[in-house]
């Protein structure tokens, strides 16, 4: 499917409109519940961490350079990534495996459209505008984190600014975005995969969606996993 | 013209066409009828160069379709209109944007020259005020009409529908079928409907092949099918007691002239 997306390209004029499209469907509509979960699921790492720190020689500071490791490393690329397969894949699975029922896509082939490049290349070139959505979440998830706990009196303002500013690897930022490029693949693809190739009625989008959801979220941590390893060991 | 000779068509070990040959004239309603499961849907998706076949050829105007280059065959899509069961309307587009679809996919034209033959096209199919709704705000009659003015407006020389009275009342049926009957007329174009309603059968078959088990059984017309006596024809399309009826009073009148 990878290969095809790219034979027989589509007009420019048509597939600008179908980019821009995209890019509003999936990057800018998602930029609500991404900052929503960031910021509160930022606050949440805060707190445990501060709730779990009850040595008095272990610095204040410490809450915010635990959050923010967390949230670059790990939260922002990968969990909000897991959360983009139901958003974002559900929504690429349904709407392509509608088409599929609808014959839409007999419909594009029999016009001679690479329906292929037409229906899945603007989503892969939309994602490349991910990464955008990952730094608002890194962002908003530390901004969560020093509002939880200067309102829950975990540490000052000073303390966490000290702590996000802590041993600050400029890797680990290289690192971050690199998944986050193979995660917006992953996200682009899988899913149209699933809404492409399906075959069936309506009941089957539903089922179709949630495989996709389910294959797009092992493909992440599996990645995750060999990335860390390839990146960070 | 389309020229159809020992098509073959399999899925693994089911031989769902076997040898299937015809032709389909320029400027006349082709009908395909016959039971389901009889190969029909398959026969028009190997007419669309949907599904390749195993053996056997189809030209258009004498081009073996199976032999073009890759951008022959593309060229050839774009004269080819089709009319899906289900009208297979773009759900995220207008009336208007369904219907500019493949202008702004195969041709230079400005906007304003597009724009006027949407017009005049949504125009012909008597939807001159529906530019800006969306499909689903339609009914299934304006939803065939306006996948008839998109499957036209790029003046394809092909008109392919597949079912296109599935699901529709029997006047809006006899609106449909008098469309593509006058567009086929007008602009002298081959078009192929598969069908298993009888009343198109009788109001456009201007051409009609029957197929069985994945053979051609019996071709004709509507004047001819009243006098067949092939038993599968007559069994398939004399079915209903008003059909039966119809025929009966046809052939009197056929046997008092």
């Amino acid at each position: 499917m990878v290969k095809e997306m790219f034979l027989k390209p589509t007009k420019w004029s048509v597939m600008k409109r179908l980019i821009l499209k995209d890019i509003d469907d999936l990057v800018i509509g998602s930029i609500g519940i991404v900052s929503f979960i960031a910021f509160f699921v930022g606050g949440v790492i805060t707190i445990q961490t501060a709730l779990n720190i009850d040595n008095p020689l272990i610095p204040k500071s410490l809450v915010g350079f635990a959050t923010r490791q967390s949230i670059v490393l790990e939260f922002a690329p990968t969990f909000i990534s897991i959360i983009m397969a139901g958003k974002v894949g559900s929504f690429i699975t349904s709407s392509i495996g509608t088409m599929r029922v609808t014959e839409q896509i007999d419909a594009l082939e029999v016009m001679g459209i690479n329906s292929i490049n037409y229906l899945v290349f603007p989503k892969v070139v939309a994602m490349t505008l991910y990464p955008f959505i990952i730094s608002i979440a890194m962002f908003l998830g530390i901004m969560g984190g020093l509002a939880a706990c200067i309102f829950g009196g975990y540490s000052s303002y000073d303390d966490f600014i000290t702590g996000v500013q802590l041993d600050f690897i400029p890797f680990h930022i290289v690192y971050a975005f690199l998944k986050t490029f193979v995660f917006a693949f992953i996200l682009a693809t899988i899913p149209s995969y699933h809404g492409y190739y399906m075959k069936g009625g309506a009941l089957e989008v539903g089922k179709a969606s949630t495989t996709s959801f389910v294959w797009t979220s092992v493909a992440i941590i599996l990645l995750n996993y060999i990335l860390t390893q390839l990146l960070l060991s | 013209m389309i020229e159809v000779k020992d098509l073959h068509k399999s899925f693994g070990e089911n031989h769902i066409l076997k040898g299937l040959s015809t032709t389909f004239e320029t400027g006349k309603t082709n009908l395909i009828i016959g039971q389901s499961g009889s190969g029909k849907t398959v026969f028009l998706k190997c007419l669309l160069g949907l599904f390749n076949y195993e053996k056997g050829s189809i030209s258009y105007d004498g081009d073996v379709f199976a032999q073009l280059s890759e951008d022959q065959k593309r060229n050839m899509r774009a004269q080819i209109g089709m009319v899906f069961q289900g009208s297979a309307l773009f759900d995220s587009m207008t009336i208007a944007e369904n219907v500019m679809f493949p202008l702004r996919m195969f041709t230079k034209q400005s906007k304003s020259e597009m724009q006027d033959r949407v017009d005049f096209v949504l125009k012909r199919v008597n939807l001159d005020d529906a530019h800006n709704k969306m499909p689903s705000e339609a009914s299934g009659g304006m939803q065939k009409r306006v996948a008839i003015a998109r499957a036209i407006v790029n003046k394809p020389k092909y008109l392919f529908c597949d079912e296109p009275n599935s699901g529709l009342d029997p006047k809006t049926s006899m609106v449909i079928d008098n469309l593509i009957q006058e567009i086929t007329e007008e602009y002298n174009i081959t078009t192929v409907i598969n069908s298993h309603d009888m009343n198109s059968v009788m109001e456009i078959g201007q051409k009609i092949v029957f197929l069985k088990n994945g053979y051609k059984e019996w071709e004709g017309s509507k004047e001819t099918i009243f006098k067949t006596e092939n038993e599968a024809v007559t069994n398939f399309v004399y079915s209903s007691n008003l059909f039966k009826e119809v025929r009966r009073v046809y052939l009197l009148n056929e046997k008092l002239k």
